[in-house]
């Protein structure tokens, strides 16, 4: 199965897209480190969904538009391309940053959900429960925290060096502080409103996550009505790279029982 | 030329081994290391050297803004000049902060600027700065946004000093249904406005623009780099279709200036070392947050692995005149030098730096007052002649 690649104009915004696979449709939001490559679990993912998965607007091969001030924008952003690219009965996965834009977007209008996955979001804030500032860590220790298994974080870092990565890991970066510097990471609006959501919701998270604790899977849990909370045990921030497989049975299964 | 002894205030008791624990003298080096009963002996040190630059001579005095460090104690610079504006007499008064993006209300600044202006009779200089990177981590405030937020505070404390109010100010970070600020400032239409900057040719060509003509205050820089921004500035100014004058060109550097070269050399090295090594310590992350730079100007930083995390010495900084020491002989030449070469106009020098005690502070500041000072303003006057007889 093969995966297209191409730039869509919404919202005035040149936005890469890769979409690959066929079934009902599947949107996955990316983290603060963008969405550069096709990834295995998105191939797995593509042989029952129809997966779709954007750059956000200032990430990587996206461009950044002049309305991009906060994570709000880019909820509206997205319910654009939705109603754009025509589509309903959508399974919104959203990681990290992209599970708070998930959020957002949610609690503005789920019409076009069917189901909401939150994986290791970002947008809310437990009190006395610190993040760790990964504006304060380098490049390779910003890495290093992501993956429970360094080995991992070794094969994601072993990569060579070149003007166009340095520029948009800057570029990530710098959209990144944009969006989630003050507060960090997250919205003091956004959890009034969570319980707005209507749609069936998973919230997934790594038992050894060190960049968003377990602890706010927990309290996202309580705030969506009737959302289920699951733990990968041994996993980290990106349970979608390190435990692959059993995101992927998680979002697949869940989806399916959603259906019925 | 015009001379001003510049202070950073240093929380000089600091204990150096702090590094064997801690990667920066900034934002997260815990505060317990700083001791109230020192800093209170410290702040009233420096106050009285500053005052005693006003006795010496000196044009001007400078003080400074950083927040949550060792580095400088003056997180409020108002207050220093404050203090300051009573004691001092005849000297000018530069406040090199104020950091505008940091401020959720910039019309704090116009106030309390317009306040040291009126109670010192019009002796304020008004500085406006970015703040350095660490500062966005010290005080919460989004880098992404720095540019945008300096540019509309700028024009808000413009529009409150020169605009009769009230007035409306309608800005995207910046908005106030009244501007009318008490009191108006003594200058007028305002006090001379400088902008210290590390180099930025976005920064030249915004303070050079004819409705501007701000000073421009390269600040610790190699003379090399120097050199080329002042150039800068003064193409700059010529495309806009004007000559700049030396009073629109301003160096800072630290100087050391004793008895002898080597008697110089001895008492300052450790100090400036110090000053290097431990105060100006931060990993590259806190220095350069996200939008605190260009990613242009990241991407050379990225390559150059750069960050401000020790091994320097003097003989460095001294190499690339980022520090000049020296007999008041050897210290006249370089300035001469320097200044005949690259044409500023003021010449703001950090006399205290670091670790450097007291009573080589004063040492320092007289010999300076008494031998090199006098030496420029006494050729000034034939230079002025030499220039006029070639026109």
């Amino acid at each position: 199965m093969s995966v297209a690649e191409s730039i869509e104009t919404i919202a005035g915004c040149a936005t890469r897209i890769m979409r690959g696979g066929s079934g009902a449709p599947l949107v996955f939001l990316h983290g603060a480190g963008g969405a550069p490559t096709w990834l295995p679990f998105m191939q797995t993912l593509s042989k029952r969904f129809d997966v779709i998965v954007p750059e956000h607007p200032g990430f990587g091969g996206s461009e950044t538009p002049d309305w991009l001030d906060n994570v709000g924008d880019l909820a509206c952003f997205y319910l654009d391309l939705i109603d754009r690219f025509g589509l309903e009965g959508v399974n919104l996965v959203g990681q990290s940053l992209g599970g708070w834009i998930a959020a957002e977007l949610a609690v503005r209008n789920d019409s076009k959900l069917k189901t909401l996955t939150l994986c290791a979001a970002a947008g809310i804030h437990v009190k006395g429960v610190p993040r760790t500032d990964t504006f304060m860590l380098s490049p390779e220790e910003g890495t290093r925290i992501l993956v429970r298994d360094q080995s991992i974080a070794d094969k994601m870092l072993d990569v060579p060096e070149s003007d166009e990565r340095t520029m948009t890991l800057l570029k990530n970066r710098l959209t990144t502080a944009k969006l989630a510097w003050q507060p960090r990471f997250y919205n003091p609006d956004l959890a009034k409103w969570l319980h707005r959501i209507s749609v069936p919701t998973l919230i997934l998270w790594g038992a050894e996550d060190k960049v968003v604790p377990q602890a706010y899977g927990a309290a996202y849990q309580a705030l969506v009505p009737g959302s289920k909370l699951k733990i990968f045990a041994e996993c980290g921030h990106l349970s979608q790279v390190e435990k692959p497989d059993e995101f992927v049975e998680a979002v697949t299964s869940f989806i399916r029982e959603a259906s019925r | 030329m015009k001379f001003y002894f510049m202070h950073l205030m240093p929380y000089a008791d600091l204990d150096l081994s702090y590094d064997e624990k801690h990667n920066s003298a900034w934002v997260t080096l815990p505060n317990s290391y700083y001791d109230p009963k020192k800093g209170h002996l410290l702040y009233n040190r420096y106050l009285d050297e500053l005052e005693y630059a006003d006795q010496l001579g000196f044009d001007g005095i400078c003080v400074n803004e950083h927040h949550q460090n060792a580095y400088g104690l003056q997180p409020i610079p108002g207050v220093t000049a404050g203090a300051l504006s009573r004691r001092t007499k005849t000297c000018k008064i530069a406040v090199l902060g104020r950091a505008l993006p940091l401020l959720n209300n910039p019309l704090t600044v116009a106030e309390e600027y317009a306040m040291l202006d009126n109670i010192t009779g019009g002796r304020l200089i008004a500085g406006f700065v970015r703040g350095i990177g660490a500062e966005y981590h010290a005080w919460g405030v989004n880098p992404a946004t720095s540019h945008d937020r300096f540019h509309e505070a700028h024009d808000l404390i413009l529009q409150a000093w020169t605009e009769p109010g009230p007035t409306v100010y309608e800005g995207k970070h910046y908005h106030f249904q009244y501007v009318n600020t008490w009191p108006r400032p003594f200058q007028q239409p305002h006090p001379p406005i400088w902008i210290p900057s590390q180099g930025s040719s976005e920064t030249i060509e915004w303070a050079a623009d004819p409705r501007r003509r701000y000073t421009y205050l390269q600040t610790f820089t190699p003379v090399a780099t120097l050199a080329r921004y002042m150039k800068m500035y003064k193409a700059t100014a010529e495309g806009f279709g004007y000559e700049a004058t030396e009073d629109q060109l301003g160096w800072s550097v630290p100087l050391y200036v004793a008895e002898t070269d080597e008697i110089a050399y001895r008492e300052a090295k450790p100090h400036i070392e110090a000053f290097l090594n431990k105060f100006l310590r931060m990993p590259r992350e806190m220095l350069l947050p996200p939008g605190y730079t260009s990613i242009k100007s990241m991407m050379g930083v990225m390559k150059a692995k750069a960050s401000l995390s020790g091994g320097h010495t003097i003989d460095s900084v001294l190499e690339k005149g980022m520090f000049i020491c020296g007999s008041p002989t050897t210290v006249c030449e370089k300035l001469e030098e320097y200044q005949s070469e690259i044409g500023f106009g003021h010449l703001l020098t950090l006399m205290q730096f670091g670790t450097l005690p007291a009573e080589l502070t004063r040492k320092n500041l007289e010999i300076y007052a008494k031998e090199v000072i006098p030496y420029f303003r006494e050729k000034a006057p034939s230079a002025r002649a030499r220039a006029a007889a070639r026109t």
